[in-house]
């Protein structure tokens, strides 16, 4: 498996540019494919998600919602004052004036009272039923892919070759960050240790978690796994960690957005695209010298 | 090589400007195909069969949901959906504090029923301390007390037919061109003989409130809120969804929400 996923595309290569060793296949298909799925499908599920939320706006911690006594962490909603309608946010009970994008928006005249705004939420309008079909679709797209890359970065060694961490990974890492803050890039074959916190930190934590606490959310899951809202502090709970873990994936994107367009954009696409990358020419010992 | 590249970067190109046109546009990209009986949305909504297999795989016929324990009751339980039907045939019985209400056993039966709420109450009753979630996505704890649906089932004898509960309200929901539509909905017979399934009148030591649901309301706590309607006068048992509604089995899967209400 490892040796075909890995010596296909060589006649491809050969051909194009056969003594060109700064071109490498740095991806393999399966991580090609897999990459891509999850970039539609985390799409999908955040604009639909956001849509779920506007029909509660609010997060709560413990095993159910508080509305005889308060245990709401963070609120979106609107109110009316003296200059008209305000849009709010609430976090840990400290008030932010977000009209025009959260609470309150819309077009000028038209502006209505809604959580996320229209544009970041699928449908447009508001309609949780269809917000729902469309999560859970593609919470089973996203689902399968993981456990389909999961299975093939065993086979093919992309899990212990490209993600697994090593010792010298640990020691590289105060240069590491010295370099990415000074956006100064080098182009190996290898990911670099922040790379492999951020891409294991997705693929181990972040999305395995966003799995089980939107399993934690469904009654019927419930009655299969009693001990998992137990565990997460209880559905309210699981259902502020999925917000709270939406959160973190948004963060993660932006950064890897701005690291691709810092690195050099073109080469970074098409490794991800057709899984060819080129690295930096060996003859320049930049990195040694740095130090 | 050199060609196959361009026409991936080309493609990326197209893609990534599509991708940007639909966050600057909004997302009203998607509206005109996500529509009840579009391609896409039906497409779509083939998941919601495969997220009802699995649970049912999963949890199988009687794994009970969560109870909870009375220090878990903090607050009333929270009413949702109709709160005090405006209907005349419910006020009157309301009145009349439900002494001429009564729960009708029909369809699909050998022995059809008519319940009064005192003969419910005689029947053998199961108290439980639940978690009831709604589909927007608030819970609430509360404890419900009610007849096991499979006993009045048992009562009743079902034909084997019979594949579905349909319950019938007493509530205006909403209006048609055809008049007054009551919420009505729909539950399989694993779910209508599950232990936890009761026709509950008694809500946290009391009588079920009206905003709750009163006289009758289900309870099926594998699933969520819009799946126990509230203001009972009948139960029918049925072979398919043909004549529930528009035929998906409840107001609220009309109206676009799945079926089975297990997340």
């Amino acid at each position: 498996m490892n040796t075909i996923a890995r010596s296909e595309p060589s006649a491809d290569a050969d051909a194009a540019a056969p003594k060109d060793t700064t071109l490498i296949y740095r991806q393999s298909r399966w991580t090609r494919l897999t990459h891509w799925l999850w970039a539609i499908s985390l799409f999908f599920m955040l604009l639909s998600g956001l849509q779920i939320f506007n029909a509660r706006p609010q997060l709560y911690i413990g095993k159910e919602s508080g509305f005889e006594y308060n245990n709401t962490v963070f609120a979106i909603g609107a109110e009316n004052t003296a200059t008209g309608p305000r849009g709010y946010t609430e976090i840990f009970g400290h008030r932010f004036d977000t009209t025009g994008v959260l609470g309150w928006s819309g077009p000028a005249g038209r502006e209505t009272s809604r959580a996320f705004p229209s544009w970041a939420t699928i449908p447009s309008y508001y309609d949780l039923g269809t917000a729902r079909v469309v999560h859970f679709f593609f919470a089973w797209i996203l689902t399968t892919t993981l456990v389909v890359w999961l299975i093939a970065s065993l086979i093919n060694g992309h899990l212990r070759r490209d993600l697994a961490p090593r010792l010298g990974d640990l020691k590289r890492l105060p240069q590491d960050i010295i370099d990415h803050a000074k956006l100064r890039f080098h182009h190996t074959r290898e990911y670099n240790t922040l790379q492999k916190m951020a891409y294991g930190g997705v693929l181990f934590v972040l999305l395995p978690l966003m799995i089980i606490t939107g399993l934690a959310m469904s009654p019927s899951m419930n009655a299969v796994l009693p001990w998992l809202n137990d565990l997460l502090g209880g559905r309210q709970t699981a259902r502020t960690i999925h917000f709270t873990v939406m959160v973190l994936l948004i963060g993660f994107f932006i950064i890897h957005m701005l690291m691709i367009l810092a690195a050099s954009p073109i080469n970074e696409l098409r490794s991800i695209i057709t899984g060819w990358y080129r690295t930096d020419p060996p003859a320049h010992g930049d990195t040694e010298r740095s130090n | 090589m050199a060609k196959f590249e361009i026409s991936r970067r080309k493609f990326l190109t197209s893609a990534s400007l599509g991708v940007s046109s639909i966050m600057l546009s909004g997302c009203d990209a998607f509206d005109s195909q996500l529509g009840m009986g579009d391609g896409l949305r039906s497409f779509l909504e083939n998941a919601n069969g495969l997220t009802y297999r699995a649970q049912r795989l999963l949890a199988g016929h009687d794994t009970l949901a969560p109870e909870f324990s009375e220090a878990d009751i903090r607050q009333p339980q929270r009413p949702n959906g109709i709160t005090a039907p405006d209907d005349d045939t419910y006020k009157g019985l309301l009145a009349n504090n439900f002494a001429d209400w009564r729960l009708e056993v029909a369809g699909l039966v050998e022995k059809p029923l008519s319940l009064s709420r005192e003969q419910l109450q005689n029947m053998p009753s199961r108290t439980q301390i639940t978690r009831h979630d709604c589909v927007e996505g608030w819970s609430c704890i509360a404890k419900w007390t009610g007849t096991p649906l499979s006993l009045v089932l048992d009562q009743a004898v079902v034909k084997p037919e019979a594949r579905y509960v349909m319950f019938h309200c007493l509530d205006t929901i909403d209006r048609s061109l055809s008049g007054e539509i009551k919420y009505y909905g729909t539950i399989d017979l694993i779910d209508a003989r599950h232990p936890q399934t009761i026709l509950a009148y008694g809500l946290n030591g009391k009588p079920l409130p009206v905003e709750n649901g009163a006289p009758l309301r289900v309870r099926v706590e594998r699933q969520l809120g819009y799946k126990m309607p509230k203001y009972l006068y009948k139960i029918e048992l049925v072979d398919s969804f043909a004549n529930v509604g528009g035929g998906r089995g409840g107001y609220w899967e009309d109206n676009g929400y799945d079926w089975y209400g297990g997340i």
